[in-house]
């Protein structure tokens, strides 16, 4: 009979989270921020049709990075758990905090538990009210939440882009100016992205109850100038 | 709760209804065959009465009194029976009132799901259909006298008009044409509007008529309420067109009240 050999829980993990990471690394970032009424997304992403960023309730966005398939099965199941929340108790008892941390808990059940982990990282946007700020809470694929109130970046490059972002990050900026700092972090300085290169949707009151808004083609091109 | 996953072989899709039955989350239609027997005599659940809708040059123009009775009594005095589906679509429930609202809720909710999963707005069509099933899975508690008879009508993006369904018990559901009203009162608001219509009226005189329906229905029935200058309630009346739902406000239909009864006053009629 042969033993089974043994492997170091370290090396497990440290291995898992290469492959992870490998996944991520190899699609486009996605950046989000805060601006004076409400949150921006932008994700590099041509595709008109599979979308990265979507609705989840009237005041909470989801957006996601790597793999399409398995990020979309998470932006499904928040779809559901929200609604179904909404349904049972009432619309204000829906809240992103908890649905980061359903999403928190099972990335990190997939990682530690499975033969592959999920290559995705995720983020839950929920518009600010008068009592409390705006949430962006960036979900890891092993399952680590953290939670932002500037602006929050997904995908491979990360460092970098954030750095660009930093320098010209300001508290209560307008939508334009937020939205072209936001296209300049993601293209770097080699490359330029025009609208038909993004996705983009804000969350932003004034949209009545559903908040949830994504800019169109020319209303973006409008306002990247 | 726990996130709902399911596994690709056996996923809901968009389908909500379909979901919470899966999560077990009681919905109106559930209850079904729970009641004992039959649910003798129509004083022990509230009762909403007449809504109606007609058709326009820009959309659609729903409109319903605000009665909700208990037998021979008045429950409520400013209950909402015209509620907005989605953006595109309205609907106008007569019957029972607590599950004609749960179902209204219900269908909202479906609209809203199917369109976040889905990345598309189901057609108006769509949407008609998914409320005939609600209906039809209502069937069992009608036969025990819970009746809900709801009226749906939207703006069909795709044809550029708007649209009116009008469901039976059953579930089957009826486009039509120009006009429909349900409800108790049903019967004479449609006769009012049947006098007045002419295809591709103007906004305001689709409201009008609607406002004038109501007031007949009430009139004549008992358990339609009229406008109420005392407490300021007065009928719900809302459009959908091109723009949208958009509620029509309660100050205009306070005016247009006050203004048909000085009409008719002036022509020497019965106000």
């Amino acid at each position: 009979m042969t033993m089974p050999y043994y492997v170091a829980p370290e090396q497990v993990m440290k291995d898992r989270a290469e492959y992870a990471q490998k996944g991520i690394a190899r699609g486009r970032s996605l950046v989000a921020t805060t601006y004076d009424l409400g949150i921006a997304i932008v994700a590099d992403n041509p595709s008109r049709s599979l979308h990265k960023i979507s609705e989840i309730y009237d005041r909470i966005a989801f957006a996601g990075v790597g793999k399409y398939n398995e990020f979309d099965q998470l932006r499904v199941s928040g779809i559901r758990h929200a609604d179904t929340k909404g349904y049972a108790y009432s619309r204000e008892d829906v809240e992103a905090r908890s649905l980061a941390n359903l999403y928190a808990q099972y990335l990190g059940q997939v990682f530690t538990h499975e033969m592959k982990p999920l290559e995705v990282e995720i983020l839950v946007a929920e518009l600010g009210t008068e009592l409390r700020p705006p949430q962006l809470y960036h979900i890891a694929y092993e399952g680590t939440i953290t939670d932002e109130d500037r602006y929050a970046v997904l995908g491979g490059e990360t460092e970098a882009i954030a750095q660009r972002l930093d320098e010209e990050w300001a508290s209560g900026w307008s939508l334009t100016d937020a939205l072209r700092s936001a296209v300049g972090a993601l293209a770097g300085p080699d490359r330029t992205l025009r609208g038909q290169d993004l996705e983009v949707a804000i969350l932003a009151e004034g949209n009545g109850r559903r908040a949830f808004r994504r800019l169109v083609n020319g209303e973006l091109d409008d306002l990247l100038g | 709760m726990t996130l709902p996953l399911f596994s690709t072989t056996d996923d809901p899709g968009p389908d909500f209804a379909g979901l919470i039955r899966r999560l077990k989350v009681p919905t109106p239609a559930m209850s079904a065959g729970a009641a004992p027997g039959e649910a003798s005599g129509s004083d022990r659940f509230r009762h909403g009465t007449t809504v109606a809708a007609l058709r326009f040059a820009d959309g659609v123009v729903m409109a319903g009194d605000r009665r909700a009775t208990e037998g021979h009594a008045i429950a409520h005095r400013s209950m909402e029976k015209v509620f907005p589906a989605d953006r595109y679509s309205a609907v106008a429930i007569a019957g029972a009132a607590g599950p004609a609202v749960e179902m209204v809720r219900l269908f909202q909710t479906q609209l809203e799901h199917y369109e976040k999963v889905e990345g598309v707005v189901l057609s108006l069509e769509g949407k008609a259909n998914q409320l005939s099933q609600m209906v039809r899975e209502h069937l069992p508690m009608a036969m025990q006298g819970l009746a809900v008879v709801p009226l749906f009508a939207g703006y069909d993006l795709t044809r550029g008009t708007g649209r009116i369904f009008t469901y039976d018990v059953t579930g089957g559901h009826f486009e039509e044409t120009e006009y429909n009203a349900t409800g108790s009162g049903g019967r004479d608001a449609r006769t009012t509007i049947k006098l007045g219509y002419r295809v591709g009226m103007a906004r305001d005189e689709a409201v009008e008529l609607s406002i004038e329906a109501l007031y007949e229905a009430a009139d004549e029935d008992s358990a339609t309420g009229g406008p109420d200058l005392i407490r300021g309630i007065y009928p719900l009346v809302a459009t959908v067109t091109a723009e949208g739902f958009l509620a029509v406000p309660e100050d205009e239909v306070a005016e247009r009240f006050a203004a048909l009864i000085e009409r008719r006053r002036a022509e020497g009629r019965q106000p």
